[in-house]
């Protein structure tokens, strides 16, 4: 089953290569505020159904995916 | 009798530099520097570990998230949990927060650049096995090279755990900290590289302060375990 985890930094952690490529985007005359940057990972999971997919991702992203201190996540299932 | 030589480990990863450095740094203030590889499962005997600098597992994910799995430093937080002397320089430092010894993370540089030059460090604890033969205050001067130095306490923490400052931030570290210890005073981790400055040739020796304090350390513990 594919699965897939958006990982954010949390709002109000400085995330400097956010400003930078918000500043690069004024450079090329387009006018944007509040770039952040964060990661998508995909994944292949073995699971039975869905649920079991999710709950599986979750306790990744709790163990190693994302550090809670100073990143969130959203996990999506299939697709 | 002859004062016993503490044997202080160093571990290597696929991706350390600066564990070589570590070891002969070791050795040259009169530790038995002791290698240990990455994939052993049990620490052999030792009288505290040093998690050296680098670029462990490509820094890949986030630093030392990937380096934390690994079983020596499975065996390293053991040996902590025990009280065991345990020092975690850059690279290390960051598989240390990751791990959970020490609390935080540290992120990448607020300027996004490498930096890699001496700085000056104001001593904010004498009084730990890292920094004893330091004075109250005493700054000193050792080299960063890092490119994720900026560190972010989390919320809370206690300001006696911050055992080092920079006087010159070099990488948007919150309050410029550059050092803290773990609540029971026996786990450190920094980013300045003491390994680095141990010989005046060097450009500094004042990385022995903290160096030479971990050995001293160390060997009391062979002494009192005598």
């Amino acid at each position: 089953m594919k699965a897939t985890v958006l990982v954010r930094p949390k709002p109000g952690i400085l995330d400097p290569q956010g400003e930078a490529v918000e500043s690069a985007l004024g450079h090329l005359g387009f006018s944007v505020a509040d770039a952040r940057v964060g990661k998508v990972i995909d994944l292949e999971v073995e699971a039975a159904d869905a649920a079991e997919a999710r709950t599986q991702v979750e306790r990744m992203c709790e163990q190693l995916l994302a550090n809670p201190l100073i990143e969130s996540y959203e996990v999506e299932i299939g697709g | 009798m002859a004062s016993p030589q503490p044997r202080i480990g160093v571990v290597s990863y696929p991706g350390s530099q600066d564990d070589r450095d570590a070891l002969w740094a070791l050795a040259a203030l009169d530790a038995e520097a002791v290698p240990v590889w990455h994939d052993e499962p049990e620490l052999p005997d030792l009288d505290a570990v040093v998690l050296p600098g680098g670029f462990s597992y490509g820094d890949y994910l986030r630093c030392g998230a990937i380096a934390r799995f690994s079983p020596a430093t499975a065996a390293t937080c053991e040996f902590a949990a025990a009280g065991g002397l345990v020092l975690g320089i850059c690279n290390g430092f960051q598989v240390l927060c990751e791990a959970g010894l020490l609390p935080g993370i540290l992120l990448r540089n607020e300027s996004l650049r490498f930096v890699c030059r001496d700085v000056e460090l104001t001593v904010e604890r004498d009084d730990l096995p890292f920094t004893a033969r330091c004075r109250p205050a005493q700054r000193l001067v050792i080299p960063v090279k890092h490119g994720d130095g900026r560190y972010l306490p989390p919320p809370g923490l206690d300001p006696r755990q911050v055992v080092l400052r920079y006087v010159d931030n070099p990488n948007g570290s919150v309050d410029d900290v550059a050092g803290v210890c773990n609540e029971a005073g026996n786990v450190m981790g920094l980013m300045p590289h003491p390994e680095h400055a141990v010989d005046p040739l060097l450009g500094s020796d004042d990385g022995a302060f903290l160096l030479a304090s971990l050995v001293d350390a160390a060997r009391d513990r062979v002494l009192a375990a005598a």
